[in-house]
């Protein structure tokens, strides 16, 4: 068999050796052929999904439009991004997803580094609570909005009138303030564990006998963790907080099931300004230039995330 | 004594983090002990057992939100994406690594670039075109399962094309697939008799992140699907909530309905599903 085989080798090899200029030219238009039919399919549909109403999207921005296929666009130039300016309820918009996202990406990477200690100690019960940590994660942000909805409301309510703390557990929706910090609390609930799981990668490749040296040194828990562990934890700091702050960003989902930006449109953040503007009020146009706003901070956040990774790669 | 000492401070700390464990799952407790209340027993003690085991809600909401179908719907849906991502993705990235030209350079930059976009900047476009397609060419875009996987693999073609780029360029040696062409193997064979079988790790990390993506995915279907009959899981979620927020108990019991796949999944491919998420982080 394996005679067979090298026989087969060799033959090809004094072919290819004997191949002149044309038999060059008839294998390349082949392999042109070949690159056609395993990449075409593919790049047709993400030309027509993604690349073409991108650049539509673009279009449109400079135009007014209802939606309705028989009712004109209006070419407007620039008008829809100059009125963006004015718009207040675009601003408070911005501001509260800005504000939304500190506290939530602090929140977040404070937990998830938490948790990550604790699931690379050397407890017995790290790996179950590695599995219960990184859990919601799983779960879509729309059903965890709609199960937490539930505590935040009737949940909050009842205890209140059972325990007498209506200080503290009351309806947290009815108010702008708790709402958010409800936001806040599901958006932690499930993002700490994704980014445990990368702190968790960041603490298993930092060498042992670094940290046991330290040890012999007579470093303490604390002193490992400030001068040895967190400066050989800075890729996956970069990542996480990048990862938590365009994800906080664009949240939509958590928004939705949770508050539907109410009360009184007191915790719409971005990504559900722009739908409403789209699809509620029907500014396609005017909806679509807040899109590509949208586009342009997020593309900066991702852009500045790649710069810093990149630029730490060549240092080290 | 120190050794005695430090034995029983060990347990304590075990001890203490099945306790944090089990309070992190406090939401789901909730969630599945008032699914078996009425609305008297709910008031009288939220965070209590239920005072019988009683699935009647269950029945109620599985029927209310039609869980089978939506079930089927998200599964079909999910596995037909995810497949055609599968195959389609390696094929592409595997000749973008192996051709040195400038339209393979600009294919994969292009691939990569856009993996930026949010959905949200492209959402109402993408549904005026995909609608275009639909009215006068006659393409089942809109309201149509095929429409929606087509759109999901355009969506999950950037990050799959750009982690088997990544494999195939720093761990596939193209020497093992010269000795296969010199054997008279076709590039669609070499292809999938050599060099795919050995992408499977990649494979696993692009399902995994698939998996949690599109069977989670709200905004999408809910553009493209209208038809109840079509409805995914989240989608029928949505209305079932916006049907029936005040019968807590049965909204309770669609919830518990909707999770309890993930669980299982999760139980079942739990190391694979933490592997590829933080690849998927890392790249």
């Amino acid at each position: 068999m394996d005679a067979e085989k090298e026989a087969r080798c060799k033959g090809s090899l004094v072919f290819a050796q004997m191949t002149n200029d044309r038999g060059i030219i008839v294998k390349s238009a082949r392999n042109k052929a070949w690159f056609a039919l395993f990449t075409t399919p593919l790049y047709f549909v993400f030309i027509t999904v993604v690349i073409v109403p991108f650049f539509m999207g673009i279009y449109y921005s400079f135009f007014t439009w209802d939606g309705m296929p028989l009712n004109p666009k209006t070419f407007v130039g620039i008008d829809n991004f100059i009125r963006l300016l004015g718009d207040a309820r675009f601003g408070s918009s911005i501001l509260l997803t800005v504000k939304y996202t500190v506290i939530a990406v602090l929140s977040i990477n404070l937990l998830g580094l938490f948790f990550a200690l604790v699931v690379t100690s050397s407890l017995k019960t790290r790996n179950l609570a590695r599995t219960i940590f990184f859990m919601p994660n799983l779960i879509g942000g729309l059903i965890l909005g709609y199960v937490w909805k539930f505590i935040f409301t009737d949940g909050f309510k009842t205890v209140g009138e059972v325990t007498g703390l209506h200080g503290l557990f009351f309806n947290w929706l009815l108010n702008g303030d708790t709402a958010l910090i409800a936001i806040v609390i599901v958006s932690t609930w499930q993002m700490a564990g994704y980014v445990m799981i990368v702190y968790v990668a960041g603490l298993q490749a930092i060498s042992t006998e670094v940290v046991e040296a330290a040890e012999i040194d007579g470093a303490g828990y604390f002193r490992r963790l400030k001068d040895i562990i967190f400066p050989l934890l800075a890729p996956s700091f970069t990542i996480c907080l990048f990862l938590s702050l365009s994800n906080s960003f664009k949240i939509f989902d958590v928004n939705l099931s949770l508050t539907k930006g109410g009360p009184a449109n007191l915790t719409e953040m971005f990504a559900m300004n722009v739908y409403n503007e789209i699809f509620s009020y029907k500014n396609y146009g005017y909806g679509q230039a807040k899109a590509i706003v949208f586009f342009v901070v997020v593309a900066v956040i991702s852009l500045t995330q790649v710069y810093l990774s990149k630029r730490r790669e060549v240092e080290m | 004594m120190e050794k005695k000492k430090k034995l029983s401070l060990n347990i304590l700390l075990n001890i203490l983090l099945i306790v944090a464990g089990l309070l992190y799952l406090f939401p789901f407790y909730i969630t599945l002990v008032n699914s078996m209340k009425d609305r008297a027993q709910m008031n009288a003690s939220v965070l209590g057992l239920p005072n019988s085991f009683d699935l009647q809600y269950y029945i109620k909401a599985m029927e209310k939100m039609n869980f089978l179908g939506g079930f089927l719907n998200s599964l079909l849906i999910a596995v037909a994406s995810i497949g055609c991502i599968v195959i389609l993705s390696s094929m592409t990235a595997w000749m973008l690594v192996r051709t040195k030209s400038k339209l393979s350079t600009v294919m994969f930059y292009s691939f990569v670039a856009t993996m930026i976009i949010p959905f949200q900047a492209v959402m109402m476009p993408l549904m005026q075109f995909m609608g275009l397609l639909n009215n006068n060419l006659g393409l089942p875009m809109l309201n149509h399962r095929f429409g929606l996987i087509y759109m999901y693999i355009g969506f999950g073609a950037g990050m799959a094309v750009f982690l088997y780029h990544g494999f195939i360029r720093g761990s596939i040696p193209a020497s093992l697939e010269e000795a296969a062409t010199i054997d008279g193997c076709s590039k669609w064979r070499t292809f999938w008799k050599i060099v795919f079988p050995m992408l499977k790790p990649t494979t696993v990390t692009v399902i995994i992140l698939d998996i949690i993506w599109i069977w989670n995915d709200f905004l999408l279907p809910s553009l493209a699907l209208s038809s109840k009959d079509l409805r995914t899981i989240p989608l029928s979620t949505f209305y079932f909530f916006g049907q029936f927020t005040i019968e807590w108990n049965m909204a309770m019991s669609g919830l518990i309905l909707t999770i309890i796949p993930v669980v299982i999944f999760y139980m079942f491919a739990q190391k694979y599903i933490i592997k590829g998420v933080a690849e998927g982080a890392l790249k």
